[in-house]
């Protein structure tokens, strides 16, 4: 590689970087405010305007905090989890294309945000996003703590189940599309109905399993308060802690970003309509007011349920999420077969749930009747 | 299956609800900048009242430190100088400390009080760094020279009986010496040449 194309690369890869820390504090700031709202209170507006400079007051606090170490803790391990974490969830986000064309950042024609695109981005994504457990696993384990042991053995098994969900949730519209390319599950949808609407199951299941997979309430048995202080990160402290913190919501934006390109389709403005319609009917802003859509639902959805209990948790993973999946897989993978129209899928999918939800009522009244 | 359904179906509801509380304006006052009305009847911190013409309600009587609970109130009296008196009664507080740490807000002094001299009013933005600055003086309790209220008197409540056969002092200022003598607390804001308009039970004028 020429050395410049490196240089622009690694500076995009700032650039990226430094961005989604923006966000990150951005949505700590709006996540506050939002829960606030919902339980009619304000939240944080004491720093600046409706306190927009509140995370970066909590961020000068983390800095300048002091950073222990416990005694019994493995010194390497205890200091390279939180990085690991961190690397793990801003490099995942390196692959999402945030725009299709040419409008508003292009490099080369394509977008500014998307560092590599290659061909086997979701493969890509799948794989880095399942290091994160190191990053919860080695930080809980090396504190020498035994609730942060426990908050991460919780979190790895949460995570190895989730998954399996996640990747079955995205096998099917993998299956319509072909690809594994981000930018072209992107293309695929423009002009055409977006995936959600021929794989709404996929949709759902992806959403949960993503709940779970980012440790985001309800689905945040690793740091339960009430139980193991702070879970994986109680040992941790000033900006380690943060980086910890900071991870988690990457996370959010990552996942987000993948239900976005895959089901939502990506940076095109509205379903059925072409990406070069007109000059903005793709565009990084469209992307990026989907993502907001899906951050403002994770942080609904943090503010209405309340923790699983740990087997409600299993039980969902293995006996709901996964059956339902490998069914949509299998109905996908016949309706490739013979080349079904997207509403096919549509039906086809809809009327195997009817015919379960049926199913289980007719079986539960002859239960009763015994 | 079916119940995986009736369970998202129910989610839902409760998504719906905090959704609609989303959109509810929030019910935080932004506290020192907006205060929220304080009822009318709130026992806050204590003051000591004046008459019309300046002269100290408080006769050093000990009444409200006797009935105090928490024992936070402090009174050394003094005898009036007649020529120059501080009060309308024969003696007056020279001291009147007030522990707010120790107070418990119950308003038994207001009740006690034969002349209406201590009331709590509304002030309850109460806190100071320091204990000393939490004990009040008969200086930081007393109302500011000209001016003469009766603080939230009229809001007590059980009111007293319209057909009581003697006047509550603490309403009126009257004072009838049924239940202490006169001499000691005074005639409030009564004309000392006028005589009383019904002779009371027992007078101790002269006591």
């Amino acid at each position: 590689m020429e050395p410049i194309l490196a240089l622009e690369l690694i500076v995009r890869a700032v650039i990226v970087s430094a961005l989604l820390q923006l966000a990150f504090a951005m949505m700590t700031r709006w996540e506050r405010r939002a829960m606030a709202q919902m339980q009619w209170r304000i939240g944080p507006n004491r720093a600046g305007p409706a306190g927009i400079f509140q995370p970066f007051a909590d961020g000068l606090k983390l800095l300048f905090k002091e950073q222990l170490m416990p005694d019994g803790a493995r010194p390497f391990l205890y200091l390279v989890a939180p990085c690991i974490s961190l690397v793990v969830a801003l490099t995942s986000f390196s692959v999402i294309p945030t725009q299709l064309g040419n409008w508003p950042f292009p490099v080369e024609g394509r977008s500014l945000f998307q560092i590599a695109d290659i061909d086997v981005g979701v493969l890509f994504l799948l794989g880095i996003t399942s290091l994160s457990v190191y990053g919860i696993v080695l930080g809980g384990w090396a504190s020498g703590n035994k609730y942060s042991l426990i908050g991460s053995i919780r979190a790895s098994a949460q995570m190895v189940s989730y998954e399996l969900a996640l990747g079955t949730a995205l096998l099917s519209p993998l299956l319509m599309v072909g690809s594994l390319s981000f930018r072209e599950i992107a293309q695929f949808q423009s002009g055409g109905a977006w995936l959600v609407l021929s794989q709404p199951l996929a949709a759902i299941i992806f959403m949960i399993s993503a709940l779970a997979e980012t440790n985001r309430a309800p689905f945040d048995l690793p740091e339960a308060e009430q139980e193991l202080g702070a879970g994986f990160h109680t040992e941790y402290s000033g900006m380690r802690f943060s980086l910890f913190f900071m991870a988690e919501y990457i996370a959010m934006i990552t996942v987000s970003s993948v239900l976005v390109t895959v089901f939502f389709g990506g940076p095109i403005l509205l379903p059925f309509m072409s990406a070069d319609a007109f000059l903005f009917s793709e565009s990084f802003f469209w992307y990026a007011f989907k993502i907001l859509i899906c951050m403002f639902c994770f942080i609904w959805i943090r503010a209405t349920f309340p923790r699983f209990r740990y087997d409600q948790l299993m039980n969902i993973g293995w006996r709901v999420l996964l059956p339902l999946g490998l069914m949509n897989l299998a109905i996908t993978a016949v309706g490739v077969v013979f080349q079904m129209p997207w509403w096919g899928y549509t039906i086809a999918i809809c009327g195997a749930v009817a015919l379960l939800y049926v199913g289980g009522k007719l079986s539960r009244r002859q239960e009763s009747n015994h | 299956m079916d119940r995986v359904i009736d369970d998202l179906i129910a989610l839902g509801k409760g998504l719906s609800i905090t959704f609609k509380n989303y959109l509810e304006k929030p019910v935080t006052k932004q506290y020192p900048e907006e205060k929220r009305d304080i009822p009318k009847r709130a026992r806050g911190r204590h003051v000591l009242h004046r008459y019309n013409d300046g002269l100290e309600r408080c006769v050093g009587c000990l009444l409200c430190q006797g009935t105090c609970p928490a024992g936070a109130i402090y009174i050394e009296a003094e005898e009036n100088d007649k020529e120059n008196p501080v009060s309308k009664g024969e003696r007056h507080a020279k001291v009147f400390d007030v522990d707010l740490l120790r107070c418990i807000y119950c308003g038994h002094c207001e009740m006690a009080c034969p002349t209406n001299a201590i009331t709590l009013e509304n002030n309850t933005a109460l806190a100071g760094f320091t204990r000393e600055s939490l004990l009040m003086h008969k200086e930081d309790l007393l109302e500011p020279e000209g001016s003469s209220t009766l603080g939230t008197t009229e809001y007590w409540d059980p009111k007293p009986p319209e057909d009581l056969s003697h006047r509550v002092p603490a309403q009126t200022g009257e004072f009838d010496g049924s239940s202490t003598s006169a001499a000691a607390v005074g005639r409030g804001d009564l004309d000392l040449n006028k005589a009383p308009k019904k002779p009371t039970r027992k007078e101790g004028d002269n006591a």
